[in-house]
């Protein structure tokens, strides 16, 4: 383990310092308030009961990863977080979608200050993990899926690699698994409407990378602690 | 609202929940009575429900009638809410779901704000059902289709379409005045809800002491035919002394809508019973962690008040 004197020093070569402070600084009251008003709107729409399983909200750095259910999912996660860590948290979300249309690409920039992801660009060489750790610099928390995509079947599908890198590139960085439980019924894929049943959203407690675990049982392992939040 | 039945209902209900609070907190400060904590503090939770349901209904009926109405349709919204979330739906159902909780429900609320009993009364059960039907087969997805709409059917006429009828109370002329929303109606109402309150509590403390023979073991394991019976009985003795603070009943009315409501109110529970067994859950609360349930709180009183609303009528002889 690393002592915290160690993280630090971690940290600090790791990152470069501009990226830290970010775009929030520049955003104006209009937009708080937008933020404000939108996540006890979207609290509202998605019925959403917060639970934290063995784990507590914090705005200390940590990656939420949570299955995939619904294009609701970031925006339902990041309002179920109180304001405090609402205000360092940024999603990752996909470009495709949130990049389209006046509305949605202005949410996405002013009011959650997503990252955005250009899903059709991803290649091994062109990994959307630097640029979600750089855009995260050292204070921002980050909003992941690492099913990549939303779930067809309503089952939590295997993840992909991104949370493994990620963990293994910021070992300080706690994981947090949250499990969004029926949202898919809010609004499903395909549909624009949305149908106000009640969903769940349950933070469960961190875990990390241990030193030498393989990366497809770091996966798995990942995957079961979505999982067993769902009881 | 200045006039001395009102005043001494109001009365009534003070010193009663004051003196219950009273009653409630004695135990839970004397543990050592011999009687058991958990149901010590299920009453008093219960107690609380009661203080907030009343400053409720006291803030909408000083506001008047458009309140009152609004309070019962959020309520109704919420309810149905529950009740889909448990029903399993399925993606074809989408859409049909969408404009019956963004659009049947509310303008069924603005009919009965409106007044408007000839179309309200078929708007639901007519309209909306044939518009669900269609709806789903356009979506395209025809398996378990007499289900699934079934289901839906099923949550929109016991969420809204009944439970409206208790703030239509308020639209009914009585004693020969021309409109509602007097303070005779709020009292009428009040009623209803007093009396479906009381008949679940008696039902509760006649099955502890005398049930026997339960009704249906596999829908409930605490609803007794004695309790049905001792609930009914007790609460038409209630409806019967309180006939006063009833306007359109003579004493023997009163009694009957007591026994009427309660047997009523024990058939909502039944059922909602039935459908939460079905769906292997027991409170609508517990189903998502955190909601209070909704309706597992208004299940009776939505089985009541369209028998109510409609002895109500025969009674004023009134036509709408």
């Amino acid at each position: 383990m690393l002592s915290p004197a160690d993280l630090t020093e971690y940290v600090a070569s790791r990152v470069p310092l501009e990226s830290a402070s970010g775009q929030k600084a520049g955003r104006s009251a209009f937009c708080r308030a937008a933020g404000l008003s939108l996540a006890a709107l979207a609290r509202l729409l998605a019925g959403a009961s917060v639970r934290w399983i063995a784990s507590q909200p914090d705005t200390c750095q940590r990656i939420y990863f949570a299955n995939h259910t619904s294009h609701l999912d970031a925006l339902v996660i990041w309002a179920s977080l109180p304001q405090p860590v609402r205000e360092v948290t940024r999603p990752v979300a996909a470009k495709d979608y949130w990049s389209r249309g006046i509305v949605r690409r202005w949410l996405a920039q002013e009011v959650f200050d997503a990252i955005l992801i250009d899903r059709t660009a991803i290649k091994v060489h062109q990994s959307p993990v630097d640029l979600m750790l750089r855009e995260a610099g050292t204070t921002h928390s980050l909003i992941v899926f690492p099913e990549g995509s939303r779930s067809v079947t309503g089952e939590v599908d295997e993840f992909k690699s991104g949370l493994y890198y990620l963990a293994k590139k910021r070992p300080d960085i706690e994981l947090i698994p949250v499990h969004i439980d029926n949202l898919n019924r809010v609004l499903p894929r395909g549909e624009f409407l949305p149908v106000p049943m009640l969903s769940c959203i349950s933070f469960g407690p961190p875990l990390w990378l241990e030193r030498g675990e393989a990366k497809l049982d770091f996966l798995a392992r990942a995957r079961r602690a979505v999982l067993s939040l769902k009881e | 609202m200045n006039d001395i039945r009102t005043i001494a209902l109001i009365t009534g209900v003070l010193a009663l929940l004051t003196a219950v609070t009273g009653v409630g907190q004695f135990l839970k400060r004397h543990p050592d009575r011999g009687l058991d904590p958990a149901a010590v503090r299920t009453f008093n939770l219960r107690i609380r429900g009661w203080w907030v349901l009343c400053t409720v209904l006291a803030a909408a009926f000083w506001l008047g009638t458009t309140a009152t109405v609004v309070l019962f349709g959020l309520v109704s919204f919420w309810a149905l809410r529950e009740f889909i979330t448990l029903t399993p739906t399925r993606k074809g159902d989408h859409r049909a779901l969408f404009w019956v909780f963004f659009a049947f429900t509310p303008l069924h609320y603005l009919l009965v704000g409106l007044n408007r009993y000839d179309i309200f009364s078929v708007f639901l059960p007519v309209y909306a059902t044939l518009f669900v039907l269609a709806r789903v087969a356009f979506a395209g997805d025809y398996k378990r289709f007499l289900e699934r709409t079934a289901k839906i059917q099923a949550g929109l006429v016991v969420c809204v379409y009944c439970l409206s009828f208790a703030p239509a109370l308020l639209q009914i002329p009585i004693e020969g005045t021309a409109g509602g929303g007097r303070s005779e109606n709020f009292r009428l109402l009040f009623f209803l809800i007093l009396l479906v309150q009381f008949a679940d509590c008696m039902q509760y403390v006649w099955s502890r002491m005398l049930g026997r023979r339960l009704v249906a073991a596999h829908v409930s394991s605490n609803r007794t035919w004695e309790g049905l019976l001792g609930s009914a009985t007790s609460t038409a003795l209630l409806a019967a002394a309180l006939w006063w603070a009833a306007p359109p009943f003579q004493p023997w009315q009163a009694a009957l809508a007591g026994l009427v409501v309660a047997t009523m109110g024990f058939a909502g529970g039944m059922t909602m019973s039935a459908i939460k067994r079905d769906r292997g859950v027991k409170d609508y609360g517990t189903l998502v962690v955190g909601h209070g349930g909704v309706l597992d709180r208004i299940d009776s009183i939505c089985f009541a008040a369209p028998v109510f609303y409609h002895i109500t009528l025969l009674v004023t002889g009134a036509r709408l």
